[in-house]
Parts: structure tokens; C-alpha cells; sequence
């Protein structure tokens, strides 16, 4: 009976990790100095804000268009750059194809750094070092692309039977037809699929980096908040979410026809 | 020119990282067109003896000369070249899953097909009609245009064996080619390797456990424990008495 009742703490099996996270929510809390009044006020802004949003409203719905057309262009085309270099990366950095240990260890450090450094951060990195526009947002989905995909396709490759490889290489192979007849060929369906993953990641990415001056639809977003428009910013939200929906089913599609492959 | 070596293997030494001496000291001769079974426990160190033959695995000392020429020093192209005149069986066939059968078998034209056309696929049509014909000769030719994993484990086993016959080779290794089929599915793989190394005069190398099978299709048997050779005669010549010695 009281082995029953005290069943449920038994499944805390580490009671101090919730000491833990309660001291530092308690911390967290009250060094943030959030008080109720200001808490409060915030609804009243909320209200301000919400009156002025409806109805939405679209003002240049070909700029507005044009804009959609570009978040997309930036990334199909930093996604495609992101594949390549991740690609070439990758069978460098997968244990069983590297010549050297060293070489695999460094480029996976590589990729793990790329990875923990946010896209927006890589976008206003690259708008210091090339201006604004969609040139810094192509190269930071690229880069971000290359920290995740190089991981994927490098475990996806060390994954594979080692004798498959052996075999393509006693045909009298050269590397490189290895590396396409042999690793390529035998996960391509995995790569792909992760490769589409990462798309449906970059154009959620490419509607946000606007907002940082990085081209596309954020941009648009950008605009109209720092003017007030909270009704064209409503708008142009609506616009961001139907491009993603559509973007996403899109990429099921082909998802779906890749399994019948 | 009956007892033509056509390859020879001196004090062929493998030793591992971790220190395990898997090969001590291995002499072996082998005479052109004769099929030769290597038999013995797993672990013994055929696995290893036939990869440091086409040098998937690198010998640790030792020399290799195969049709009159030495290739313990080869690399990049020419180490390429004598590993396409090389065939290779493997157990678990190693095809490419998803790939087309007829594919398959043209992955033996690598060695011959320019680095950047073998890569992207692109065969002679003289090649695929070569492949063609293979898939012929090993009876599975209506299986061309099918993914390779939809075939049986035997017919993998074919395809595996065309593959290998694709690279005009002039000796065929075979790394326990029958150990994961059924008895019938074994003896079909087994006549179809013998039958077509005899028809062409190519050298086959066999690994097996099977002593029986090694004794039934073979001309010579060498015998493999803890990587040295124990036992190297006609089927004939091994007894019962020395099988018994070999795997315990």
C-alpha cells in the first residue's frame, strides 16, 4: 500500500534537480524586477496595439509580393549553398570515409561552433561585412545550414555498412566514384530528406532575417512596426504564415514522393 | 604453363592496432585457374588474408606479386588497376539497396570508366550490354530493372558474383559468399562461381567454413588457424582427422 502511494516520487529520480530549477525561477524572478503594476499595464498597450491591427490591412501588395518572392529566393538559394559545401564537408568529417582522424574531428568542432551561433546573429555579422540586402542573408542560412547538415549527413555516412564501401573500392574505384556510386547512392533518400528538412528551417529563417536589414519579407514587417502600422504589420504576419503553409506543404509533397521512390 | 602462379604471397604479416596478430608469416602460391578454398574458424584470419590480397586491409611486412608484378608499393591509379583486374564476392553481397540490378553489376566497369562518368552513372552502352549478358550467364537477367533489394538473399548473391565477372577480372575473391544463404540457395551461388571461373580461366580464391562445400567444389584447400596456414592439399588429402585438428 504505501510502496503504491509513494510510487509517484519514486519516478523523480532526482528530487535535487527540482530544487534546482524552482531556486533559479525564484531568482530569475525577482532580479528581473517584474512587478504586477507593470504587468498589468502591459494589457492596456496590448489593447492599443490590438485596436490599431484590425483590420488588417496590405498597402503595396506588389512590393509586398515581390518581397515574399525574395525571402524565398534567399532561401532556396543559401539552402542549395548550405547542401554543397555541407556535402563536400561531410564526407570529410564522417569518421569512415576521413583519411585522418584529426582532419574528421576538426571539421565536426567546425560545425558544432556554426551550429550554437543563432542565424540572426550570422545575418548582422554578414551585413557588417557585405551591407544590406540579400547577399548577407543568403550566407547566413548557408553557414547556419552547414553547422546542422555537415552533423546529419556525416552520422547518416558513418551510419552506413563499411563493406558496401569496400566493395565499390575493390571494383578498382576512384574516390570519387566511391564516394557517389557507393555513399551517395546508398542514403540518398536520408539526405535528401534531411536536406528538404533544413528548407522548410531556412524559409522560416529568411521571413525573420529582414528584420535585421538581411532583405525579404521581414524587412516589410520591420517597416510597418517602426511606424506604427500595426495594421500592415497584421497584414504582412498573415502574409509570412501563408507563405510557410504553402512552403510546407509543398515540402511534404515531395517528401511523399521520395518514399514511393 | 599448368603451374603458372599467378599469385604469390611472401611473408605476409598483419598485425592490428591494438596488437592482435591476425596473418604470421604467410607463404602462399596460387596456380592460374585453379579455385582455391581457404577454410577455417571465423577469427582465424582468412577475412583478413583475402582484403590484404587487393590490400582493402594493408599488410603490416611481407610481399605480393600478382601476375609477375609486385604491388605492395602500389598506389592511387595503379593500385586501382590491379584492383579492378580483382573480383570480389562479399557475405552480406554489399549491393547498392536501392540501385537497379543492371546497375549494380556495371559498378565492376568502374575501374575501367572515367572518374567523372563513373560517377555520375554514365556506362558504355558495350558495358551495359556486357552486364546484360552477364545477368545472363548467372540466370537472374529478368531481374535487371528491378531495385536490388527486392531480390532473394541467392539472387543478391548472383548479383554480387556478376558484379565481380563485370570487371573481367583474372581472379575472383570470395569472402563467405554462401554463409548467410540456405543449403539450395548455396550450392546454386557455388556452381554458378565455379562454373563461370572455369568457363573463363579466372582464379577463384573462396572463403568458406563450409568444409564440405570447399571439398566438393574446389582443386586445392588451405587451411587457416590463428593466421597461419595449418593444412594446404587436394580435397583428397584432407582427412577428417585434420578437419577436426583445424577447428579445434
Amino acid at each position: 500500500m504505501t510502496a503504491k502511494n509513494n510510487s509517484w516520487i519514486k519516478h523523480i529520480r532526482h528530487p535535487n534537480a527540482l530544487i534546482i530549477i524552482a531556486i533559479l525561477f525564484v531568482f530569475s524572478f525577482s532580479q528581473l524586477n517584474i512587478t504586477f503594476t507593470q504587468f498589468f499595464e502591459s494589457f492596456e498597450r496590448g489593447k492599443y496595439m490590438l485596436d490599431r491591427m484590425f483590420p488588417p490591412q496590405i498597402s503595396e501588395p506588389m512590393i509586398l509580393f515581390e518581397a515574399v518572392i525574395q525571402s524565398l529566393q534567399v532561401a532556396v538559394v543559401g539552402t542549395v549553398l548550405g547542401i554543397i559545401i555541407s556535402l563536400i564537408l561531410a564526407i570529410f568529417a564522417a569518421s569512415n570515409l576521413s583519411p585522418y582522424p584529426l582532419v574528421s574531428y576538426v571539421i565536426k568542432a567546425f560545425a558544432a561552433f556554426v551550429r550554437s551561433v543563432p542565424a540572426l546573429i550570422w545575418a548582422m555579422l554578414f551585413i557588417i561585412a557585405v551591407g544590406f540586402g540579400p547577399t548577407p542573408g543568403i550566407l547566413a542560412i548557408a553557414v547556419n545550414s552547414i553547422g546542422m547538415l555537415v552533423k546529419v549527413y556525416a552520422e547518416s555516412i558513418e551510419e552506413m555498412d563499411v563493406e558496401i564501401i569496400e566493395a565499390i573500392r575493390s571494383t578498382g574505384a576512384s574516390p570519387l566514384q566511391v564516394i557517389f556510386q557507393g555513399v551517395f547512392a546508398s542514403i540518398v533518400s536520408i539526405l535528401i530528406s534531411w536536406s528538404v528538412f533544413r528548407f522548410d528551417i531556412n524559409v522560416r529563417y529568411s521571413s525573420i532575417l529582414g528584420v535585421v536589414g538581411a532583405g525579404g519579407i521581414g524587412w516589410e514587417l520591420m517597416a510597418a512596426t517602426q511606424s506604427s502600422r500595426y495594421d500592415l504589420a497584421l497584414g504582412v504576419t498573415f502574409v509570412i504564415f501563408l507563405m510557410i503553409i504553402s512552403i510546407e506543404y509543398f515540402t511534404r509533397f515531395i517528401k511523399r514522393q521520395l518514399e514511393s521512390i | 604453363m599448368e603451374n603458372e602462379s599467378i599469385l604469390v604471397l611472401k611473408n605476409i604479416q598483419k598485425t592490428y592496432k591494438d596488437g592482435t596478430a591476425a596473418l604470421k608469416k604467410i607463404n602462399l602460391s596460387i596456380t592460374k585457374g585453379q579455385v582455391v578454398s581457404i577454410i577455417g574458424p571465423s577469427g582465424s584470419g582468412k577475412s583478413t588474408l583475402i582484403r590484404c590480397i587487393n590490400r582493402l586491409v594493408e599488410p603490416t611486412s611481407g610481399a605480393i606479386e600478382f601476375e609477375g608484378k609486385e604491388i605492395m608499393k602500389l598506389r592511387g591509379k595503379s593500385l586501382r588497376k590491379v584492383r579492378s583486374k580483382i573480383g570480389m564476392v562479399f557475405q552480406s553481397h554489399n549491393l547498392i539497396k536501392r540501385a537497379h540490378t543492371i546497375q549494380n553489376v556495371l559498378h565492376g566497369r568502374l575501374g575501367y570508366t572515367g572518374s567523372i562518368k563513373g560517377s555520375l552513372g554514365m556506362f558504355e552502352k558495350r558495358d551495359v550490354e556486357v552486364a546484360l549478358s552477364i545477368l545472363n550467364r548467372v540466370g537472374i537477367e529478368e531481374f535487371a530493372y528491378k531495385r536490388a533489394d527486392e531480390l532473394s538473399g541467392g539472387q543478391q548473391q548472383r548479383v554480387g558474383i556478376a558484379r565481380a565477372i563485370c570487371q573481367k577480372p583474372s581472379i575472383i575473391m570470395a569472402d563467405e559468399p554462401i554463409a548467410s544463404l540456405d543449403p539450395s540457395a548455396s550450392r546454386t551461388v557455388m556452381e554458378y562461381l565455379r562454373n563461370i571461373c572455369k568457363e573463363d580461366g579466372i582464379t577463384a580464391i573462396i572463403n568458406l567454413h563450409q568444409v564440405e562445400f570447399a571439398k566438393e567444389f574446389s582443386d586445392r584447400i588451405v587451411a587457416v588457424k590463428s593466421g597461419e596456414i595449418v593444412f594446404d592439399g587436394t580435397p583428397d588429402e584432407l582427412m577428417e582427422a585434420k578437419i577436426f585438428q583445424i577447428y579445434n
